[in-house]
């Protein structure tokens, strides 16, 4: 066998011929530009691979096997066959009942976990009543003022047998607090529930912007909910650090991933610092990457983020439970990459991108609907986004072996390149002083821009091509949307008013005063805002006692 | 006589914090030769307008992406005619179905650019359509 393998060498002299001698020849009379064929990121792909990219390459120490260090092919030893990633679709829209409904329609059809979408103003911590939140309610996705509301939007679901996923960041232990509470009133032990808070205000200052208190406060709340959880929601992840906001801001991949992870560190150094035990924590922190156009760099992506976390939380943290070197990580489709023209076309983008993320070992899903650039999505167009996933799991053969592109000479190449560029992006972060420091100086808040401005006039150029948008052009007639009717705020609105007028106020009152006392006091607030909202409470006036005492963030101004 | 260059507010109402857009405009604009004032984030339509009063701008350029435009786009073209600035170009973006469309423009928005729309549309577009920067009021 040896004799058939020449040496790295000699190879990278066969390299040279070949390419000089046929690739080039046969390149030379076609009308491309050599430079053209780049990654979506920008990044430049060689025209083939061999194991002369793969110089020193050492298979157990890159890659080692499933559910093993460093995890680069995947956490889990038997991967898909085990089990299949959770179909989670993030939905949420108009009143909690209307969305109750929607989750017993996808639980129905085989989706296996809720994730709830908060209207704008739940997202932001203000009432429905709050003039700012006119227009918005239930628009963008469910209005939660109360544990009124969340005992109707969880109503026949059991909290014992579902988990689910939340994305809400300033508030995010608030509504958790809501969570706990209905799953009391289900007779569910906290001991029991599993799910996600979304929880990362990080990536919320650089880049998706819904943040309310600075960043000292808020990552101070953060740890709360790593400590609480840790004794008494040991199932919950506590965390879920995003690179999906970062990249539909408009970052490359390599800053998607460098910034995740470099979050990731700073979430875990703020942990330390408050005296948690590492292994007691970091196995409850989650991860959530974009999954976008390109192929082969999403896929690597998914690999190094595995591999970089490992080796960071065993060698950086010292961290000994095997469990906290693992990278969990949801997936959603890329958003920015729904095209509004040609709608239809939104199904086979969403398609690719989803077996990114299963070519990339995630643990679960969420598939974009085609109708997305215009409003919510019918519950038409979910059906075929959730169907995507069950054609990828249950007729494409891809989950029959683990990390299948495992060993690709162009996929390796790819992710070790990637592992170091996001290793370089870590240091210059850790060089700044941290995440924290380096969003004071607007470092990632830039790149970020940098690379949307960028990506947006080589779309201009036609360097980069969108069909049906810069190529391919057509007229298309308009497609069934959902539509949110006026009457949903009028609901939303009585309700709340409702609340506030059954609930007993001297008590709500009192139990305000002592969550103050308790953040004036730097204590743990987890069991203060599960007074306070058991006590009906609203999100909004538990954010605003918070305010008084935190302040508000305020964003410098800068494109 | 020195050429006034035209002035554009790139304004944010609404809740979303969806940013993206409204930047690589104010970038594109400021590249093609416009005074740029960038409202930031989550801007009622009274500091809308104030702000576009204030700064003496030729066109308004709204980006949303909340769902909200129906409520919050009516509010701001009410009070530009309220403080007599009903002569500002109004144009906007975002993700705004199709059908609702026919109603921006019956209010007064000049034009709503979709999603996929080229920077370079909007240059042109302004180019075209606000030919000479507003008197002093």
């Amino acid at each position: 066998m040896k004799k058939n393998s020449p040496p790295k060498y000699e190879l990278k002299q066969i390299y040279s011929r070949w390419k000089k001698e046929k690739f080039d020849k046969a390149m030379s009379n076609l009308p491309f530009e050599q430079d053209k064929f780049t990654t979506i990121s920008g990044k430049k792909i060689k025209e083939l691979y061999t194991p002369a990219d793969l110089d020193g390459f050492d298979y157990s120490k890159e890659l080692g096997f499933p559910g093993e260090y460093p995890f680069t092919r995947g956490i889990h030893p038997s991967m898909y066959r085990g089990r299949l990633w959770t179909m989670r679709q993030f939905s949420g829209f108009g009143t909690a009942e209307d969305t109750n409904s929607r989750y017993k329609y996808l639980l129905a059809n085989g989706q296996t976990g809720l994730s709830v979408a908060f209207h704008l103003p739940t997202l932001m911590g203000i009432d429905s009543d709050h003039p700012l939140a006119e227009g918005e309610i239930g628009k963008c996705g469910v209005a939660i003022d109360s544990l009124a509301d969340m005992e109707i939007l969880f109503d026949g679901i059991p909290l014992d047998k579902i988990s689910t996923s939340m994305t809400i960041n300033p508030p995010a232990a608030v509504l958790w607090a809501m969570y706990i509470a209905v799953a009391e009133k289900q007779g569910v032990s906290p001991k029991i529930i599993s799910g996600t808070i979304q929880n990362d205000i990080l990536k919320e200052y650089i880049a998706q912007k819904t943040f309310v208190f600075p960043p000292g406060p808020s990552m101070k709340l953060i740890v709360d909910t790593f400590e609480y959880g840790s004794q008494e929601v040991p199932r919950w992840n506590t965390i879920s650090i995003s690179g999906y906001h970062i990249r539909e801001a408009g970052s490359t991949a390599v800053q998607e991933l460098a910034f995740t992870l470099r979050d990731g560190i700073e979430y875990v150094e703020w942990a330390v610092r408050r005296g948690l035990d590492i292994d007691e924590f970091v196995p409850r922190l989650s991860f959530f990457f974009n999954a976008h156009n390109d192929f082969f760099e999403e896929i690597a992506k998914f690999r190094a983020a595995r591999k970089i976390w490992a080796e960071v939380m065993k060698e950086r943290f010292k961290a000994k439970d095997p469990r906290s070197w693992w990278l969990r990580f949801h997936t959603q489709t890329s958003g920015v990459s729904l095209m509004a023209q040609q709608p239809y076309n939104n199904v086979v983008r969403v398609a690719l991108q989803a077996m990114t993320a299963v070519l990339g070992g995630t643990q679960s899903l969420h598939t974009n609907s085609l109708d997305e650039t215009y409003a919510l999505p019918s519950e038409e167009a979910v059906t075929i986004a959730l169907r995507t996933q069950q054609i990828i799991a249950h007729e494409s053969g891809v989950i029959n072996s683990a990390d299948p592109l495992g060993g690709s000479y162009f996929v390796e190449a790819l992710t070790a390149q990637m592992e170091k560029e996001a290793k370089d992006y870590i240091k210059k972060i850790d060089d700044m002083g941290g995440m924290v420091k380096a969003i004071e100086l607007g470092f990632p808040q830039r790149e970020i821009a940098d690379s949307a401005y960028w990506y947006q006039k080589a779309v201009e150029r036609k360097e980069k091509i969108i069909v049906g948008v810069n190529a391919f052009e057509m007229e298309h007639s308009p497609i069934p949307t959902l539509k949110i009717e006026d009457q949903v705020a009028r609901q939303q609105l009585e309700r709340l008013k409702r609340v506030k007028q059954t609930r007993n106020n001297t008590e709500v009152k009192a139990k305000l005063i002592d969550l103050k006392k308790a953040a004036e006091d730097n204590q743990n607030l987890m069991p203060f805002l599960l007074k306070c909202v058991r006590a009906y409470a609203t999100l909004g006036e538990v954010m605003d006692a918070l305010k008084e005492v935190y302040g508000e963030y305020k964003e410098p101004i800068t494109y | 006589m020195a050429e006034k260059k035209l002035r554009v507010l790139v304004a944010k109402p609404g809740l979303d914090g969806h940013d993206r857009g409204a930047k690589v405009i104010c970038r594109s604009l400021r590249d093609a030769g416009y005074e740029v004032i960038y409202t930031g984030l989550r801007r009622t339509p009274e500091e809308i307008v104030n702000a576009a009063i204030q700064e003496d701008v030729d066109v308004i350029g709204l980006s949303i992406l909340s769902g909200a435009h129906n409520v919050l786009f009516p509010k701001i073209m009410d009070l530009l005619q309220d403080k007599q600035a009903g002569d500002i170009t109004v144009i906007a973006g975002g993700i705004i179905p199709d059908k609702d469309i026919p109603n921006l423009e019956k209010i007064g928005i000049a034009k709503v650019f979709l999603p996929g729309s080229s920077t370079e549309d909007i240059v042109t577009w302004i180019d075209k359509n606000v030919k000479e920067p507003l008197q002093d009021r």
